[in-house]
């Protein structure tokens, strides 16, 4: 809501500066949100008369003129502008007025002839774009008179970000009535008695859907001059207040909305034929608005129609047929009361909003349809002629006010402190809400413009609002001090994110949504969920994997030659179920993804060069993991590289992916080399265990390294299952030291060093016991696998 | 005896002049090996009278102490200088820079995040979260905000596709974080049903929420802090206290000024809007909203089970990503989610 402080001084005038009344009206909840001047500063610019025009001698485009300056003695004045024409009243700066841009007038001599001054344009004055000539002012204005005066150039305008709630605050009338309550300061409203009739044409009213339009009120009035100037007073406070004069039969209905908060519309009265009705809209029903556009009406909207057609979208927007022109001489004026559920979300689902549907979805003040009819009907009459015919009211059941119970000790406990009861009768009187006593309670019937007080909270509100928020005291909060679990069988997302940090991976956050390709080729996801309105394509589906972020992440960063990426993220990934909780349909499992790309070490003097690889990052996820191990088995995924990609598991779960990714989105995504990724479900690596203790040996352990060579596409894991089940109980680890391919193995082959740690808790170890363990071990390796020793 | 002395004197001189240990050795025998000059001396003591023995002998040995000694002296000498050597030898330039991997980080937005649960845990918060992807209900409905309530216009929701490409009935991206709030009360209410009076509710919930809008201040996916906490005797200025002291501390800055104004949500009765400006840097004595927040209504008490008249509190939401901003001095929200290592990397 955007208006002009000068007018709202015109309601109610407080003794507080621009800034103290903003200030104020923040404070109480209607939050300045933007402030401007005007004008720009500028000194002794005064509405002046053009006497005489004469050419000057001695340039072409220069005149010089005698001006009265209201001085009675002429002044000589050399003007350029092209429109200067002796009779025209305009703004002259005298010498000694200092312009917007530091720009200061003196007596001079313009090719010779002195000049006392300079007639402007509204450029010059800062107030307008328009530099094509003089600032032409209309023929009354009284000469010598201050110009920002005259114009009220030092008006500012407020505009006011207003919550939903507050309707009520949607008209000047509104405004002036917080502003009377919060200063104490008596306000003057807008009080227009009925308007005389002078003839008999009226149109009859049927209220077909009573709930949605509960008060109509109609008037014709004919005989009116729709070509009439609007005054300049009206117009610069409609434009003031952001809207822009069209005509004056459409800036009075502006200007009446704006004042009184009530929107109205006129018809053309010869274009309607028979009965008007507020009904909903029919089946297949379409409407050619003002806006130009053609809509096919949905069941649910409010239409204003006569006996034959569609005439508007009740509260919302005029119909283009039934409109009034500037040949129009006879209207059908509309003022009503339209419930809020008849008319929210309509404009919405449409593309559109107005000012009136602004309001009617928030709720107008249906106390006060009458007086809005009637005061544009005074104002039409005044600007435009006419003669009035009767007001005709269609009225069903209005909005009950109920009363609204305020208990004394309530307001104490929701707001902390005491209020006394004669307090809050003074800020109920101040607030103009309507109350009555009944022992220690108050019983408020909200007024017909107030739409948000319906329970006590609201009530409570009301007074600390006025009272002030910032008289509440802030004390140090105090509760029980029951202690909060700390569970030490779960790790925290927050240890999960260090552990990863600290391992030299930089957490990123990525959308949610994203380009619908990479949920095919990073999770082989043909039918993704989709956004029903996306705010870009490259953002139109949720994300089942978190790889796409990353990658993206990884070439954003190689643009920007930040050759060596480790990225990771934890967030929400979205699938398809239908038996998904807590929403169903969906499943929202927490992931952590990260991704490796790069030197396996920043680049430094002492570490050879090398890129990354599935082992880096594998023994980053088996440090993360840690103290529990994961098996890593060969899996298919459309993301990785078929060959080098493994799911994790954990305890026979799988919990995730890793691998190298895909050469085909390598090259498809423009990156040099091939980055590791991997994806881990997040409430799995929750899990923790408490330490458990195990009695460590007093006796020596036994190590014996042992070399086989065994086939290369034998996989150690294998190997390693087949020992743990066969490996006698003195043996206490076998760990693989070595794995070499080359020279010395032949072809196809590959040779496994391991060692093997052998101890007894109450005994030292034989050398005989020893070398039949070994011996055992050896022959399941050659038996099972066909492995060679190696000497 | 005077030759005695020539010797000591001369087997120091050697002695002195020797570096290596292997010539010190080879030396040594000249005074002190089998045919050594000292040696000789003793050997040559039994040809003496015996009344010239004891004093020749006992003169013989104190010289050959004395070159001893020299000996060892030099002995050591020779060792420590080698030591030295190959101390100096191993020097390093310890200004060269160490090996290994480099840390990563914490995204910024996460390192507030963990500084308002800490914060919160220590007036004993818990720490709460909730889906993503919602339904009408718990994002609106029952946060007093039913179809065509025009608080919804504040929201611009993004809504799911329906298999006939329509926006799906009743499911949405969530449009803020208090969802969890109904979420966690519904739960509350039925762990403690069998009470007579439940426990306080003290609960904040941090998350990603989504709005359709995208410019230079707004991102189409953010970050939000809901709190609440429900109790039997939880006051409006309760709320004060708590949002007060926590947005100071939060900043560490006693001095910074907290205001509260009025303003509107659907689920809150009186609501409120937090300014803080502070009182140095380059913000200084500038409001800026930081949150929004209020006593809980009464009907969102009423939707998850809770009697209005016996438990009251309030709720406030707050934006991580401005209060990242604000901390840190960042200027362009979009920042927090390009993945530029430049940037991130100052937060490590």
């Amino acid at each position: 809501m955007k208006f002009s402080e000068s007018w709202l001084r015109t309601f109610v005038d407080p003794k507080l500066s621009g800034a103290e009344l903003s200030h104020l009206l923040t404070m109480a909840g209607l939050e300045v949100e933007e402030e401007e001047t005007v004008a720009p500063a500028f000194n002794d610019v005064i509405v002046a008369q053009v006497l005489e025009v004469v050419k000057h001698p001695d340039a072409d485009r220069l005149n010089v003129c005698q001006v009265d300056i209201g001085s009675g003695t002429p002044q000589q004045i050399v003007c350029g502008a092209p429109n200067v024409a002796a009779g025209l009243k305009v703004p002259c700066a005298q010498p000694g007025a200092r312009l917007p841009g530091d720009f200061t007038i003196k007596i001079a001599k313009v090719r010779g002839i002195e000049s006392s001054g300079m007639l402007c344009s509204a450029k010059e004055l800062g107030i307008a774009e328009d530099a094509s000539g003089l600032l032409v002012l209309p023929a009354d204005a009284p000469v010598g008179k201050s110009i920002r005066d005259y114009l009220d150039l030092d008006d500012r305008l407020l505009t006011l970000k207003l919550t939903p709630n507050r309707a009520d605050c949607l008209s000047l009338t509104g405004i002036a009535r917080e502003v009377s309550a919060l200063t104490g300061t008596p306000a003057k409203y807008i009080d227009v008695p009925a308007v005389p009739v002078s003839i008999d044409a009226q149109r009859a009213i049927a209220l077909d859907a009573p709930a949605a339009c509960p008060l109509y009120c109609g008037r014709v009035v004919s005989g009116v001059n729709a070509k009439a100037p609007t005054p300049e007073w009206m117009k610069r406070r409609i434009e003031r207040s952001g809207i822009r004069a069209i005509s004056a039969l459409v800036d009075i209905t502006n200007y009446v909305m704006l004042e009184l908060g009530q929107p109205l519309h006129a018809f053309d009265n010869a274009r309607l034929a028979g009965t008007v009705h507020a009904r909903m809209a029919k089946p297949g029903e379409k409407l050619l608005l003002l806006n130009a556009q053609t809509i096919p009406v949905d069941a649910d909207v409010l239409m204003i129609a006569d006996g034959e057609k569609p005439l508007a979208m009740a509260g919302i927007m005029g119909g283009e047929e039934s409109g009034i022109t500037l040949d129009t001489t006879e209207l059908f004026l509309e003022s009503a009361y339209f419930a809020p559920t008849a008319i929210a979300g309509r404009a919405r689902r449409y593309g559109f909003g107005s000012d009136a549907s602004h309001r009617f979805e928030r709720g107008v003040d249906f106390g006060g349809t009458r007086q809005a009819i009637e005061r544009a009907t005074q104002l039409i009459i005044e600007i435009c002629g006419g003669q009035a015919g009767p007001l005709v009211e269609a009225k069903a059941e209005l909005p009950a006010r109920k009363p609204v119970r305020l208990r004394v000790a309530r307001v104490a406990k929701v707001l902390g402190v005491p209020f006394a009861a004669e307090a809050i009768a003074d800020l109920f009187s101040r607030l103009g809400l309507p109350f009555a006593r009944e022992g220690e309670d108050f019983i408020v019937t909200p007024p017909s413009y107030r739409f948000d007080i319906e329970i006590e909270e609201d009530l409570i509100e009301e007074i600390v609002r006025l009272h002030g928020y910032d008289n509440i005291p802030a004390p140090a909060p105090q509760g029980s001090l029951a202690m909060l679990p700390q569970t030490e069988s779960a790790r925290t997302l927050s240890r999960i994110r260090q552990i990863l940090a600290d391992g030299g991976y930089q957490e990123v956050v990525n959308f949610a949504f994203v380009e619908e390709a990479w949920e095919a080729d990073f999770s082989g996801n043909t039918n993704p969920i989709r956004l029903a309105n996306p705010i870009a394509s490259q953002m139109c589906v949720m994300r089942s994997t978190l790889f796409g972020g990353l990658v993206a992440n990884l070439a954003t960063n190689l643009k920007r030659k930040q050759n060596r990426v480790r990225v990771f993220e934890t967030g929400r990934c979205f699938l398809r179920d239908a038996g998904g909780v807590p929403v169903a349909g969906f499943r929202q499992p927490w992931r952590l993804s990260g991704l490796a790309y790069g030197g396996a070490l920043p680049e430094q003097w002492g570490a050879s060069t090398r890129n990354v690889d599935f082992y880096d990052v594998k023994g980053d996820l088996e440090t993360l993991l840690a103290p529990f191990v994961a098996r890593f088995e060969k899996v298919a995924h459309p993301a990785l590289h078929p060959g080098r990609a493994a799911q994790v598991l954990l305890d026979g779960k799988a919990i995730g992916v890793i691998g190298e990714l895909h050469p085909q989105w390598v090259q498809k995504y423009d990156l040099p080399l091939a980055p590791v990724v991997f994806e881990l479900d997040l409430e799995a690596l929750k899990h923790a265990e408490l330490p458990k203790y195990a009695e460590v040996s007093r006796y020596p352990a036994v190590i014996r390294d042992l070399a086989i060579v065994v086939d290369h596409g034998l996989e150690l894991q294998a190997l390693l299952d087949g020992l743990s089940t066969r490996r006698p109980a003195l043996v206490q680890d076998i760990e693989l030291f070595d794995v070499y391919t080359g020279k010395g193995v032949g072809q196809g082959k590959k040779s496994l060093a391991f060692r093997i740690v052998m101890q007894d808790t109450q005994r030292t170890l034989q050398d005989a016991e020893v070398d039949a363990a070994v011996q055992h071990l050896v022959a399941y390796l050659q038996d099972a696998f066909k492995a060679q020793l190696r000497v | 005896m005077q030759n005695l002395d020539a010797i000591i004197n001369e087997a120091c001189g050697a002695f002195a002049a020797t570096n290596d240990p292997d010539a010190l050795e080879q030396v040594k025998a000249r005074y002190l090996g089998k045919a050594g000059q000292i040696t000789e001396l003793l050997k040559g003591l039994g040809k003496l009278p015996p009344e010239e023995k004891k004093t020749a002998g006992a003169a013989i040995n104190r010289a050959k102490e004395a070159v001893e000694a020299a000996l060892n002296a030099r002995r050591e000498a020779i060792k420590l200088a080698a030591l030295e050597a190959r101390l100096a030898e191993e020097a390093l330039d310890v200004t060269l820079p160490g090996r290994g991997e480099a840390r990563g980080g914490l995204h910024p937005v996460t390192r507030t995040l963990e500084r308002i649960e800490g914060l919160f845990r220590s007036i004993g918060f818990e720490v709460a979260d909730g889906p993503e992807i919602e339904t009408d209900f718990h994002n609106f409905t029952a946060l007093n905000t039913p179809d065509d309530h025009p608080a919804r216009s504040m929201h611009d929701t993004f809504y799911l596709q329906g298999d006939d490409g329509k926006p799906a009935e009743g499911i949405l991206l969530r449009t803020h974080t208090s969802p969890i709030q109904v979420r966690y009360m519904q739960q509350h209410v039925a762990k403690y049903k069998h009470l007579e009076t439940m426990p306080e509710i003290r609960v904040i919930a941090p998350g990603r929420v989504y709005r359709v809008d995208s410019d230079a201040t707004h991102s189409p996916m953010f970050h939000q802090v809901e709190g609440l906490w429900i109790g039997e005797n939880v006051s409006f200025a309760d709320l004060k206290g708590v949002v007060a002291d926590f947005l100071r501390r939060f900043f560490e800055s006693d001095d910074l000024q907290v205001r509260f104004r009025p303003s509107f949500f659907p689920f809150t009765e009186p609501s409120a809007e937090i300014d803080v400006a502070f009182m140095s840097g380059s913000l200084k004595g500038r409001w800026l909203e930081i949150a929004g927040c209020g006593m809980v209504h009464p009907n969102v008490l009423r939707h998850v089970g809770i009697d209005p008249e016996k438990y009251i509190g309030f709720a406030f939401g707050m934006g991580p990503d401005r209060l990242t901003m604000l901390r840190y001095g960042v200027n362009d929200l979009r920042l927090f989610f390009d993945g530029d290592l430049r940037f991130l990397r100052q937060f490590v």
